[in-house]
């Protein structure tokens, strides 16, 4: 059985996986409802970096944009709640996902002709599109004031659990917590049996030698869409689960600076592993609240941490931990 | 029998410099040629042409009876010629093992599995073992192709390239950056592996000891164009090639001196 | 529409276009030398703004006003860029230049943090208030086209915009120095290998693209307040010149700031909830024909 050299075996994985589900499930009784608010943000933006790094770290390819797909997938939820009095957080997701996957189609079939520099400068251009749209056309999107998204209106699991009556907000918590955390466990694993198919493994190589892929028989761009559009699917998810927990979607998440922390958070786990991405997004979710809190210069601290992360330890943190590891004859 | 591979009338330039002039070249089934010439003669570039990495800017190439001129790169693979290159070529972050297998999937067309895992399919990973066994390489099976020795590297360069299972195969200077100690059991390792299963292969080598060897038919190339071709003792009589491709003739100009 | 609409919007989209010259100008050359692209160029862009405005509205530039009236303003109003130059001066040999080995993803992520640096710094020194240089522009005055009138400043930053064109072009085609950028550009080991100092070279190209930007900021604030993310936003649009004329090429930056400009000012006459939108589609399009861009080198 072939075992991927940098990375513990399967069992090995499967251990630690359950391990932290246990350790999330528990937690939410530990902890005030804050914290446990704190890391539903955390799985939400870990599912936005799982899916970023399909292209990064697996296909090779960088890209400034994805606050585009994350956008669509919190302003679709927005729409259809307003438009269409869409209760169903299934429905929500399905008709989300489904409108940032044509979105993520079209942008990627202009951008995967290109890579590197050029690939990056037009995923961002192509998503500013999204955002001037959100915000000129205010009296369709709400323009800076952007939409409310009311978590009282939602329903969970068919309607089976919903957040009207009486302690509506805590259980708001504790449910959606659970259901972000079932999500974030489905999204793992089907982005871990992606990568690790032979599409990953071509993916892989495209990232390589895209020379050599096409010489031997590998279809190049078809797949780099393909790994887009997956790419987008994830992080568009990721806005679908993002809006009710902040109640508004505002243009703000589509302006490129986002983009931007989207790869801050995947390089500060490490790029370069499959793990990198989640414990990054955990990591930058507690790092730039606890940053924006403390001083108004937060941007300041955390360009200071990227150059840091970018000079010091490019491997970022899991990438780093996996060093020492095999330093100390650990693995 | 009608060839394999036909070149018609090839032709491509580099602004004045004629990389390929003319070129009607034409390989018959099962043969083993030998593409050999003085640097800049223009055989990279005929093989780049053939395999699609350079578009020829006229001319036409029918393999298999079939006018492959038009063919993209993964077209042509497709077809089954496959190559494999002068400056190794490999996926460097994936180990031995992968890259041979990633080349199986490709071939069969299992690559778009999204959901079956790729170490779970036991057929691909017999025939990848076998490959790799074949170029004996099984040693090193699971080490990243990074950090595999050069001789390893070219090898499996060339285990991608047989791993296609191709009807034509282009090797380019299979053997060249490595030590002189290692050429003879690599370029056995090849010739055993093509001529046991009937591949036909085309190899551009500098190595005259090594063309002599084992080729059926050797074509001499000079300034983009076929200078001379013929068997290893037609070539080894033919002074005009012994001149262009050592600077010297008479009958002792191929043996080594040493 | 009367012809002295058309004449004023004309002269609006050659304002804007000299300005967006002047930074797409300065990325574009900064990626040409140094295959380097540097996503706080908007940013610089910005505190070369930012400074001008403080240099002309501060105590110092009102009393160069008083002794030496228009002209005292105009010799402060290119702080910006010079501040921007020698910043530029000082971060690549220390920020950058440990990037060049690295894969190309590495720059990005770099720049960015710097983009998040200086986004603070500006705020940090210049506040959340707009400064203007308005002054300069107020005594110029305008001039009568018909029945409207147009800043006479305005007039001056086309000219400006123009004279800078042409400046970089003699620099870089007829100068010595021109010679060993194009030389570097090219191929830096070869370069090297006759004997060009490649590291002062970069230093210098990253000194003038950075020089450029501020220049654009320098000029603009007369016109224009400084505000808050104007950095930011100004980068998007250098990106859609670039990608329109071509990323590494004076000529593709110039018609690129020319087509942007004049297709964003008859958007906003014309269309102005999408003219951002059509911008995005013309250069999404140009690019699905002219992949570089219309002139650029791959």
């Amino acid at each position: 059985m072939p075992r991927a050299r940098t990375g513990p075996s399967v069992p090995a994985l499967l251990v630690v996986g359950i391990a932290m589900v246990v350790v999330l499930a528990v937690l939410p009784r530990l902890i005030v409802p804050y914290q446990t608010v704190l890391i539903t943000y955390g799985l939400v933006f870990a599912i936005a970096a799982l899916g970023f790094n399909l292209l990064l770290g697996y296909t090779g390819l960088l890209s400034f944009g994805h606050s585009a797909y994350f956008g669509a997938g919190a302003y679709a939820v927005a729409f259809l709640m307003r438009d269409l009095n869409v209760q169903s957080m299934e429905l929500l997701i399905i008709g989300g996902v489904l409108g940032t996957l044509v979105i993520a189609a079209l942008f990627g079939f202009v951008c995967v002709r290109y890579t590197r520099i050029f690939f990056g400068i037009l995923t961002l251009a192509l998503s500013q599109v999204l955002w001037s749209l959100a915000f000129k056309f205010f009296w369709v999107t709400g323009g800076t004031d952007g939409l409310r998204v009311d978590s009282a209106k939602l329903s969970l699991i068919g309607g089976f659990i919903d957040f009207k009556g009486a302690g509506a907000y805590q259980r708001f918590v504790y449910s959606y917590y659970y259901y972000v955390l079932a999500l974030f466990i489905v999204a793992t694993v089907s982005m871990w049996i992606i990568v690790h198919s032979p599409f990953g493994k071509a993916l892989q190589a495209i990232r390589d030698n895209e020379v050599r892929a096409q010489f031997v028989g590998v279809r190049v761009r078809r797949y780099r869409w393909l790994a887009f559009m997956i790419s987008g699917a994830f992080t568009g998810l990721a806005g679908i689960l993002w809006v009710p927990l902040n109640g508004l979607t505002t243009p703000d998440i589509l302006y490129w600076p986002f983009s931007g922390e989207l790869v801050f958070m995947t390089v500060l786990g490490g790029f370069r592993t499959f793990t990198g991405p989640i414990v990054g997004a955990m990591a930058f979710n507690y790092l730039k609240t606890y940053a924006v809190a403390s001083t108004e210069y937060w941007q300041l601290l955390l360009g200071v941490v990227l150059l840091f992360l970018v000079v010091v330890l490019p491997t970022g943190i899991v990438g780093t931990l996996a060093r020492i590891a095999t330093k100390l004859g650990i693995r | 029998m009608a060839a394999l591979l036909q070149t018609i009338d090839l032709k491509r330039y580099f602004g004045d410099t004629r990389a390929v002039d003319n070129v009607n070249l034409s390989i018959a089934e099962r043969e083993f040629v030998s593409l050999v010439g003085p640097n800049g003669a223009g055989k990279t570039s005929l093989i780049n042409v053939i395999s699609a990495l350079l578009r020829p800017d006229s001319g036409q190439i029918i393999f298999r009876g079939k006018d492959i001129t038009r063919f993209s790169v993964t077209q042509r693979v497709k077809a089954g010629i496959a190559r494999s290159f002068q400056l190794v070529n490999v996926f460097d972050d994936l180990s031995a093992f992968e890259n041979v297998a990633l080349v199986i999937f490709s071939r069969e067309g299992k690559i778009a599995h999204l959901g079956a895992l790729a170490h779970l399919d036991t057929d691909v990973i017999t025939e990848a073992d076998k490959v790799l066994d074949h170029f004996g390489l099984n040693a090193k099976r699971d080490a990243i192709a990074r950090d595999l020795a050069q001789g390893e590297r070219k090898l499996l360069d060339v285990a991608l390239a047989y791993a296609l299972k191709p009807k034509l195969l282009f090797l380019d200077e299979p053997t060249s950056g490595v030590s002189t100690r290692d050429k003879g059991q690599i370029m056995d390792t090849i010739a055993s592996v093509v001529r046991g299963e009937g591949i036909t292969a085309v190899i551009v080598e500098h190595d005259m000891d090594v063309v002599f060897k084992y080729s059926d038919r050797i074509v001499v190339m000079t300034q983009g164009a076929i200078m001379a071709q013929g068997t290893p003792d037609e070539i080894r009589m033919n002074e005009q090639v012994a001149l262009v491709l050592l600077g010297t003739s008479g009958p002792d100009a191929f043996t080594r001196k040493d | 529409m009367s012809p002295n609409i058309v004449i004023i919007q004309l002269l609006n989209a050659l304002f804007y276009a000299a300005v967006l010259f002047l930074i797409a100008a300065g990325l574009s050359l900064i990626y040409g030398v140094m295959r380097i692209v540097n996503l706080a160029h908007g940013t610089l862009y910005a505190l070369g703004a930012y400074v001008s405005a403080w240099a002309v509205g501060g105590a110092f530039g009102a009393a160069l006003a008083n002794n030496l009236g228009l002209a005292g303003l105009f010799l402060v109003l290119p702080a910006g860029a010079f501040a921007i130059a020698a910043l530029g001066a000082v971060l690549e040999p220390t920020l950058l230049r440990p990037f060049y080995r690295r894969p190309e993803e590495y720059h990005l992520l770099a720049t960015f943090g710097l983009l998040m640096i200086f986004e603070d710094v500006i705020k940090y020194l210049f506040g959340g208030t707009p400064l203007s240089a308005g002054t300069i522009m107020d005594r110029m005055g305008s001039i009568p086209i018909g029945r409207l009138l147009f800043p006479t400043y305005n007039l001056l930053v086309i000219v400006i915009g123009l004279l800078a064109a042409l400046a970089l072009w003699w620099f870089i085609y007829r100068t010595r120095f021109g010679v060993m950028l194009r030389a570097t550009s090219q191929d830096r080991r070869m370069a090297a290998a006759l004997g060009i100092n490649v590291g002062r070279v970069y230093v210098q190209a990253f000194a003038i693209g950075c020089f450029m930007a501020g220049l654009g900021g320098a000029v603009v604030v007369p016109a224009q307040a400084a505000v808050l993310g104007m950095g930011v936003e100004a980068l998007v649009l250098a990106f859609v010149v670039v990608v329109i004329g071509g990323l590494g090429s004076l000529e593709g930056a110039f018609i690129g700031a020319l087509i942007v400009s004049l297709v964003r000012t008859a958007g906003i006459q014309f269309f102005a909830e999408i003219e951002l939108a059509v911008l995005y589609l013309i250069a999404a399009a140009v690019l699905l024909v002219r992949p570089t861009g219309l002139f650029g080198k791959a």
